[in-house]
């Protein structure tokens, strides 16, 4: 396909979704589908046969609309004008078809004009609940592979780059490493060949805004994939994605058989010298295999240890060659990027952190599901807002953002922007977006016990001070916990966090304190409550 | 390197090998293929036995230490056969505390299973998951590779019966 066809078919599409009066788009990501939504979706398409509207009713499957909790959702679109259905059932969709073009069903509705809704900032998630994910036409239609267009014929590799640089992005999975940097190292790398991986594993339990965009938007992924090779001079990439996620990994085959067939993956992509192909891998369930390195050897066939760094993937990655690896949400982001210019890019979010960035809200928390907002939204707005608040009357306790790395941030802290630094300030990271709200009755250092345990579980056992550390860490935590630990268990604790912290040859283990060292910093009476010689103890006890 | 040899035989006659087959072809048969196998074997038969492993260690010409010590150390891949039916109950954050480990809780009472057993009759295997992404109807359960979400204890207790009662084959998870 040549850059004038991939427009016509563009084109084409956005008459025929013009030539509709009513757009009726049916959620089919994992949280809407398994609340019935396919059944729905097929409801409505019989019902607009019998009532023989096919020729002014579309009825779609789109992506992730966003507010999960309130699902299935139905979006509609009726001579431009926007409203949205929740909680559907089969028994609605006679009234649905019939009151198209009138008021809608009130009973149905969910106000638009909700935070929820109203707060957000879609960059990542711009196609997320309008295209339907299975039709690369509607990805052109929204204005996809125009920024591949644009970056193969119109810029040098390096001016892409320079464009990802300036833009402010930084790395989506975690540690918020500049983008554009990383490009350029592995661009001036030496290799006889270089590949572009693409970290798919989101093994944040808590977290699901990479498995939202690859089961909503996955050609986004991929096209910010092909730029990045053509940036880099990669010719191969791979997309390692959890075997957790079904869906996501059957819509990301069908994209990618879709762009391959438009000559969009392969040869002299669209026409140019330049060529790439992409193929899948599949994680195995290991929490490690998220780091870059663990990764890369999983990716070789071979159990995800971590190895020593440097080497960094960027001078010595897949078989030893350059390898480029970001996240997710970070190739997702380049896209847009290169449409829109990286002067529009930067002027959004805080000095440092640029951009929006998707949280996945879980937990006790009214709202349950994906948002994204600018970089710099206070987290208070996001809990109450946005997330709507605790439900049930209770009251909130702390928010934990990074999953098994990251902290709990209490009360006191809500006010603070949310962007890497303010996140790392705090005792937390950014992680990869998850952010869980635990009310009055979550015990904090039930908590701690829980991430710990994990850390130890999902420990390679590479290393000693994690391998052993965590399961140590977690026995005094057990032992707190029971209610059996004295004061000098709690000492010995908070030592081995800092051993653990500062001795553990990866990001696994160096973070794996980070639960305990939070709820430890910010709820420290919940433990020494517990202690059989902590305070308000009779000294007899002692 | 052209492969001289015989081609290495799958240890039985099975005709669904044929799938683990065209995985083994489609990866040029080299080592690095290994963990791709492995997912095969185990979609297409449910669990990877002593036999499977020795298979696919011959035909991708790796150690058996090599194939096994992978085939252990990724929490996916399963060595015993799994129930006819079977329920992954997600201990992911988002489900800890919503309260999975009632769930679990009440799967061992019913049924006597812990995370990662099967019922002596060979109908139920109850499995421990670490986040499937359905965070957002916490706490989810996945019945014979359905989601269902926001489950109360009652309705897991139901939708297990009723999934038990389902004539069908397990799809493995
Ligand atoms: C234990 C551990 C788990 C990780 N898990 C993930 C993950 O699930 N997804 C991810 O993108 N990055 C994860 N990372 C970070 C990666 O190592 C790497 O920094 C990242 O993929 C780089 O991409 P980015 O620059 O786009 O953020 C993890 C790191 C560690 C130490
Ligand atoms: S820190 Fe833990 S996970 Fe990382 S290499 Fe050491 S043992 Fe493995
Ligand atoms: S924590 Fe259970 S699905 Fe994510």
């Amino acid at each position: 396909m040549t850059p004038e066809e991939l427009r016509q078919s563009a084109e084409a599409e956005r008459q025929k979704s013009h030539a509709c009066k009513h757009i009726l788009g049916v959620c089919c990501a994992a949280g809407c589908q398994s609340m019935g939504s396919d059944k729905i979706k097929d409801a409505l398409d019989k019902q607009v046969k019998l009532k023989g509207l096919e020729s002014e009713v579309n009825v779609k499957s789109v992506g992730c609309l966003g507010l999960c909790a309130a699902g299935p959702l139905v979006s509609l679109e009726s001579d431009g004008k926007k409203a949205m259905y929740q909680a559907v059932k089969e028994a609605d969709v006679a009234e649905v078809v019939e009151k198209l073009g009138k008021a809608p069903v009130k009973r149905l509705e969910l106000s638009l004009d909700i935070p929820f809704f109203a707060r957000q900032q879609k960059i990542i998630l711009e196609n997320s609940g309008v295209i339907d994910p299975e039709r690369i036409e509607e990805y052109f239609a929204a204005g996809g592979y125009e920024a591949l267009i644009k970056a193969l014929t119109d810029l040098e590799p390096a001016e892409v780059i320079d464009a990802v640089s300036r833009s402010g992005l930084r790395g989506r999975g975690g540690a918020g490493f500049p983008t554009g940097l990383k490009w350029a190292t592995v661009a001036k790398a030496a290799g006889s060949r270089k590949y572009v991986v693409c970290n798919a594993d989101e093994g944040d339990p808590g977290a699901f805004m990479n498995r939202s965009v690859l089961e909503s938007d996955p050609h986004r992924v991929i096209e910010g994939m092909i730029i990045a090779g053509y940036a880099v001079g990669a010719s191969q990439g791979y997309v390692y994605v959890r075997a957790e996620y079904p869906l996501a990994i059957k819509r990301l085959k069908t994209a990618i058989k879709q762009a391959e067939g438009k000559g969009l993956l392969g040869d002299k992509i669209l026409g140019t010298t330049f060529s790439f192909r992409l193929e899948i891998r599949l994680g195995a369930g290991a929490f490690v295999c998220g780091e870059e390195t663990a990764l890369l050897v999983s990716i070789e066939g071979s159990r995800g240890m971590p190895r020593p760094r440097p080497p960094f993937p960027a001078e010595a990655g897949l078989w030893g060659m350059p390898t480029l690896i970001n996240n997710v949400e970070t190739f997702s982001t380049v896209p847009p990027i290169l449409r829109n210019g990286w002067e529009w890019y930067s002027a959004i979010g805080t000095e440092k952190s640029k951009g929006t960035k998707v949280f996945a809200l879980a937990g006790q928390i009214k709202n349950t599901g994906l948002i994204e907002v600018p970089m710099g939204t206070k987290l208070r707005d996001i809990i109450f807002d946005i997330g709507g608040g605790v439900p049930d009357g209770k009251k909130f306790k702390a928010v934990q953002t990074g999953g098994p790395s990251g902290g709990c941030i209490p009360e006191s802290k809500l006010d603070m922007s949310v962007d890497y630094e303010s996140l790392r300030e705090a005792g937390s990271i950014m992680g990869s977006g998850g952010m869980i709200v635990m009310n009055e009755d979550s015990s904090m250092v039930d908590v701690a016990k829980f991430f710990t345990e994990f850390c130890m579980s999902e420990s390679c056992g590479k290393c000693v001070p994690c391998r052993t550390g965590t399961a140590q860490m977690y026995g005094l935590l057990e032992k707190i916990h029971a209610g059996e630990a004295v004061k000098a268990d709690l000492e010995l604790l908070k030592e081995l966090c800092d051993l653990v912290r500062t001795t553990s040859l990866c990001g696994l283990g160096q973070t794996a304190p980070n639960p305990v060292m939070s709820t430890l910093h910010y709820f420290e009476k919940e433990y020494t409550s517990l202690l059989k010689d902590g305070p308000g103890k009779p000294a007899a006890a002692r | 390197m052209t492969q001289s040899k015989t081609a290495v035989k799958p240890p039985t006659e099975d005709k669904r090998w044929r799938i683990v087959e065209a995985t083994i072809r489609r990866n040029g048969a080299q080592g690095q293929a290994l963990i791709e196998v492995l997912h095969s074997v185990q979609e297409v038969f449910g669990y990877l036995d002593d036999p499977s492993l020795v298979y696919v260690a011959k035909a991708l010409r790796l150690p058996l230490s090599k194939v096994y010590g992978v085939a252990t150390f990724y929490h996916f891949f399963t060595l015993k056969p799994q129930g006819k039916h079977t329920c992954v109950v997600c201990m992911g954050t988002a489900c800890y505390i919503k309260g999975a480990p009632e769930l679990l809780k009440d799967a061992e009472k019913t049924y006597g299973v812990k995370p990662g057993q099967t019922t002596p009759d060979g109908e139920l295997s109850v499995i421990q998951a670490r986040c499937i992404g359905s965070c957002s109807m916490a706490p989810a359960v996945v019945f014979d590779g359905q989601v269902a979400g926001n489950l109360s204890v009652a309705d897991f207790g139901k939708k297990v019966e009723s999934m038990l009662k389902t004539p069908t084959a397990a799809v493995p998870a």
